[in-house]
């Protein structure tokens, strides 16, 4: 099988959030940046069905230069090469103008199978995935947590909202979207990290792939959510917010 | 039509609550763009839902065919572009639902547009506020497209009212979108439940959960302790689950249970929207993180920031002192 893995580099979880000057986005110069969670899912799904199948996994990223040590992370991990979109306007284009690049540097693959993660921990659109098939014509399945090969296709395992999951049959090729939690994640070994440094990662840029960019839905600006409750903040040493707390739990909250 | 059109979704034969808070959203768009709105119920024998719909008063197509029965994509996406073309809305307003995400996507794509998804307030402009960065920080969205504008809203952000009931119902009309069953490339199983159910948090009156600040499955029993001090049932935030490190009817969330405990204490949990929304209904609500601007402060009656090695012992010790 030929599996393509479409990821993408975003801000560590931890990361400190600042609006920049331009009040359009966070001020990325102390930014630290990692593969986004579910997309990692994804690449493992992808590993394991190489594992069991036999073929090839591809990994593909749009993004600046930064993007080129996530892109060698999925390598060590197991990827067998890359495809980096050179692109220094990622923010500026929508969600559609971006997968328009993903589907552009995918197409010509020709693979079995595109997995992506189910969204960016950073703008949470959750939609790369599914705009992706419908450019590309393929059938798709999104929130997948497990995915079996067939004599005619896939048998992948959706989740559904409140504890309930659902089996759906789809052919090859076909587009899923990953959810976090069906795998484990394995690590990169060292052999595998020493290996990454040969693989090939070819870079192409947005302006080859030759895709509409004009936005339709445009990013004014970002501010700081509003609070929904007034919060009463128990400070001091651990030890007295603690007892504070306790007593509130015991007198107001009235649960002790 | 050059309205509103709100994408009704049923579940098991009836309406979701989702549904009427998309309406809600939609009222409140009509009202500021001086638009009417208009109901769509999508799926097979859809008579009593539309009449549902239109009993409140709004006008209701029912987008009905044999194929749309069962839940597919390729069904859904086909039939409401269709309905899309012949109405003409301005304005698209959907559930944001995992069916609606699994399928609006396309749709958008499919009419030149890109889906605002998981709106959670809409001011004048319009301008539609989304989270980003998991909740740390909103997002002001704009249009700038000529096509229909496409956005789903999220669970809680939009009030459904109980509005009085008109005494004559709206109109309900019905379109019938051409489908080819061939044109269905995903076949659906029915439905099932995970694991079994052995943790039943919806009937717990005290809940202590723990969340991935917590760190390692091996640092798990400090927050244990703290629930049994409580009387607490112990529950978990998804990373928690996804790591094995409880089982999944632990889970509170979208994907999880659905929780309004009269005490929820969060413990390293830093609140993205698919936890909240499974826990926001809790009467008292208590975070403990050692980030001050964690989004589960936004939401906490009382809030510890620091190290929770520390406070969750430290505050263990001081419930069991509190109960003597």
């Amino acid at each position: 099988m030929k599996i393509i893995v479409a990821i993408k580099q975003v801000p560590e979880r931890d990361a400190q959030v600042r609006i920049n000057s331009s009040g359009k986005w966070i001020e990325e110069s102390s930014l630290q940046y990692a593969l986004n969670e579910s997309d990692a899912y994804a690449l493992e799904e992808a590993l394991q069905l190489k594992e069991k199948h036999g073929g090839e996994v591809i990994v593909v990223s749009a993004g600046p230069e930064r993007v080129g040590q996530t892109i060698r992370e999925a390598l060590a991990k197991g990827a067998d090469r890359a495809i980096h979109i050179d692109c220094d306007d990622l923010g500026n284009r929508d969600a559609l103008g971006v997968a328009r690049l993903l589907a552009a540097a995918v197409k010509p693959e020709n693979p079995d199978l595109v997995l992506t993660g189910l969204q960016s921990e950073d703008l949470g659109l959750g939609q790369t995935g599914v705009i992706v098939a419908e450019l590309l014509n393929l059938p798709h399945a999104s929130l997948i947590l497990h995915v079996e090969k067939t004599d005619t296709g896939l048998t992948v395992k959706r989740e559904l909202e409140e504890g309930w999951f659902q089996s759906i049959e789809l052919p090859t090729p076909a587009v899923l979207t990953i959810q976090s939690g069906g795998n484990k994640l394995r690590y990169a070994t060292l052999m595998g990290i020493k290996r990454a440094k040969t693989k090939e990662v070819r870079r192409i840029t947005a302006a080859e792939l030759a895709v509409d960019s004009a936005p339709v839905v445009l990013l004014e600006n970002i501010a700081l959510p509003h609070k929904q409750k007034s919060t009463q903040m128990l400070s001091g040493s651990p030890k007295e917010a603690a007892a504070a707390l306790a007593e509130k739990l015991k007198f107001e909250v009235r649960v002790l | 039509m050059s309205g509103i059109l709100v994408i009704f979704e049923q579940r098991g034969g009836r309406i979701s609550r989702i549904s009427w808070e998309a309406l809600a959203a939609g009222q409140k768009l009509a009202t500021a763009q001086s638009l009417t709105v208009t109901a769509a119920i999508i799926g097979s024998d859809t008579e009593s839902l539309a009449a549902e719909i239109a009993a409140k008063g709004v006008a209701t197509i029912r987008v009905d065919h044999p194929l749309l029965a069962q839940y597919t994509s390729d069904g859904f996406t086909g039939a409401l572009h269709q309905l899309i073309q012949s109405e003409t809305p301005t304005y698209v307003v959907l559930p944001h639902t995992y069916q609606v995400r699994d399928y609006a996507p396309a749709l958008a794509a499919r009419l030149n547009q890109v889906l605002i998804s998981d709106v959670v307030d809409i001011a004048p402009g319009p301008v539609f506020t989304r989270q980003l960065m998991q909740g740390r920080l909103n997002g002001n969205y704009r249009a700038t497209g000529t096509g229909p504008c496409l956005i789903s809203v999220q669970a809680g952000a939009f009030r459904a009212e109980s509005a009085e009931s008109p005494t004559t119902p709206a109109e309900i009309k019905t379109f019938t979108p051409t489908i080819d069953a061939a044109q269905i490339r995903t076949k659906p199983g029915e439905p099932f439940r995970g694991s079994s159910q052995s943790v039943d948090l919806g009937s717990a009156q005290l809940i202590v959960s723990v969340g991935r600040g917590i760190k390692e499955a091996e640092n798990l029993p400090i927050v244990q302790e703290l629930a049994t001090a409580l009387g607490a049932e112990l529950a978990a935030s998804r990373p928690i689950c996804d790591n094995g490190w409880l089982s999944m009817d632990h889970q509170v969330g979208s994907s999880g249970q659905t929780v309004s405990p009269k005490l929820y204490l969060a413990v390293g949990i830093s609140g993205a929207i698919q936890h909240l929304v499974g826990m926001k209904g809790s009467q008292c609500i208590v975070a403990i993180n050692k980030d001050p601007d964690a989004p589960i402060f936004e939401i906490a009656d009382y809030g510890i920031v620091g190290d929770l090695f520390e406070v969750v012992p430290a505050l263990t010790a001081a419930i069991k002192a509190a109960k003597q």
